[in-house]
C-alpha cells in the first residue's frame, strides 16, 4: 500500500565534504530505530560513498538505472541493512554509468520508494550543476548543511536559492562541525551568525567530534551504536525534531565547563 | 565593544577573526544574490553619486553605496553625508511640474 505522507528529504550542501553523507547515514539509520520505514537514495553516483559510512559496500548488485530499465525488480536493487532493517540503501547509479539519470527518472525511482517507505533521504552531490538539480528533482522538502566557514555558508546560500526557486520547502539548516572554543574566542562564526544569514531555521547542531571519523573508519554509524558521543546524540535529536517532537538544541557556549570557560564568558562582556 | 576587543586593542593583537568572517560574508553574498559584478555596481555607483550631486554637495569621501542583505532580500544603501544643498535648486524636473500645478 502507498504511504501517502512519505517524506522525500534532500540532504545537500553546494560545498563538498562539510559532512552531507554522514549526516545522510546517521539520520538513516536514526529514524530507522525510531520505527520509521527508511530508504537513503545516493543521488551522488559518480562519488559514492554512503554506501561505504553504512558498511553496505560490498552488498550492492544493482542501481536504479537497472530499476528502471527493468532490468530488476525495486526489491532486489534495495540494499537492506542487517542490524537495521527498517533501513534500505539505494544507490542511484555507477560511476561507470554513461549517461546520468534526468530528473524524470529521479521522480520516478523516489515515487517507487515512496510505495514502501515513509522517508526518502536523498544524498546530493556536492556542486550546483547537473547531479544536483536532478537530485534535487525527486526533493520535496531539503536539509542544507553548512559549516560555520566562509566558504561552506556562501555555498549553501547558492544552493538555497536554488531550492527556493524550484518551490522545494521547507528548507532546515544542519550546523556542523562546531567548534565550542573557537566560537566562544570568537574565532569561528556564532550560530545566530549563520541562521541569520542564511534566514533558515535550525534543525541541528552537530559538535565537531572525532568518533565521527572511527565511525567512518567502521562503516558503523555513531546513532547505530547507540553511542553516547556528542555528535552521535546531536544526530538522534536531528531524527527526532524531523519527527516531530520537540528537543533543546544543544547550546555551544554551555558545552565548556570549569575556570577557562567562565574566562571565556567574561571576556566575550559587551563593556561599551 | 567586548573586554576582549579591549584587551586586544591593548597588546596591538589582531581582533578576533569571527566578526571579519560575518561582515566578509554579508558583503560576497549580497553580490551572490543580486547577480550584480563588482564593475557594474562600481558603474551605478558612479552615476548615483552623479546625479545626487547636481542637487546637493555631498561628502565624496565619507559617501558609500554598498549592497546590504537581511533576510534574503538585497538592498541597495546609499549613505551620502550632505555637506550642504546646492543654490539655486536644479530646474529640469521641477519647473515644468510647478507649472502644470498653477494651471489646474
Amino acid at each position: 500500500m502507498a504511504a501517502t505522507s512519505t517524506r522525500y528529504i534532500l540532504i545537500c550542501s553546494g560545498k563538498g565534504g562539510v559532512g552531507k553523507t554522514t549526516l545522510t547515514a546517521n539520520l538513516g539509520i536514526a529514524l530507522a530505530k525510531q520505527g520509521a520505514r527508511t530508504a537513503v537514495l545516493d543521488a551522488d553516483f559518480g562519488l559514492r560513498n554512503l554506501d561505504l559510512l553504512l558498511g553496505l559496500e560490498n552488498r550492492i548488485v544493482y542501481t536504479a538505472q537497472e530499476v528502471l530499465a527493468e532490468t530488476c525488480r525495486l526489491e532486489q536493487a534495495l540494499v537492506k541493512h542487517k542490524q537495521e532493517p527498517n533501513l534500505a540503501l539505494l544507490p542511484a547509479g555507477n560511476p561507470r554509468m554513461l549517461e546520468w539519470l534526468q530528473p524524470d527518472d529521479m521522480r520516478k525511482i523516489s515515487a517507487m520508494l515512496g510505495e514502501h517507505f515513509d522517508y526518502v533521504l536523498i544524498d546530493a552531490p556536492a556542486g550546483i550543476e547537473g547531479g544536483f538539480k536532478n537530485a534535487m528533482a525527486a526533493a520535496r522538502e531539503a536539509i542544507v548543511v553548512t559549516t560555520p566557514e566562509v566558504s561552506a555558508v556562501r555555498d549553501a546560500d547558492r544552493v538555497i536559492g536554488l531550492l527556493n526557486s524550484e518551490g522545494v520547502k521547507p528548507i532546515q539548516l544542519v550546523l556542523n562541525r562546531v567548534r565550542p572554543k573557537m566560537m566562544a574566542n570568537q574565532e569561528m562564526l556564532a550560530v545566530s551568525d549563520v541562521t541569520d544569514i542564511l534566514a533558515l531555521p535550525l534543525l541541528g547542531l552537530i559538535l565537531e567530534d572525532e568518533q565521527v571519523i572511527v565511525s567512518t573508519n567502521r562503516g558503523e554509524p555513531l546513532t547505530l551504536t547507540g553511542n553516547s558521543s556528542p555528535a552521535g546524540r546531536a544526530y538522534t535529536n536531528v531524527a527526532r525534531r524531523l519527527q516531530g517532537e520537540e528537543v533543546p538544541i544543544i547550546d555551544p557556549s554551555k558545552e565548556r565547563q570549569g575556570f577557562r570557560a567562565k574566562i571565556g564568558r567574561l571576556m566575550q562582556t559587551k563593556i561599551f | 565593544m567586548t573586554l576582549r576587543d579591549v584587551i586586544d586593542k591593548l597588546l596591538g593583537r589582531q581582533p578576533a577573526s569571527a566578526n571579519t568572517a560575518k561582515q566578509r560574508l554579508q558583503l560576497v553574498l549580497a553580490h551572490d544574490r543580486s547577480d550584480l559584478n563588482p564593475e557594474l555596481l562600481q558603474q551605478m555607483r558612479r552615476e548615483i553619486l552623479e546625479v545626487v550631486s547636481r542637487y546637493v554637495e555631498i561628502d565624496f569621501e565619507e559617501g558609500d553605496v554598498t549592497l546590504e542583505t537581511e533576510d534574503r532580500v538585497t538592498a541597495l544603501v546609499a549613505n551620502l553625508p550632505i555637506r550642504r544643498a546646492k543654490l539655486p535648486a536644479p530646474a529640469p524636473i521641477s519647473e515644468p511640474n510647478l507649472e502644470s500645478e498653477l494651471s489646474s
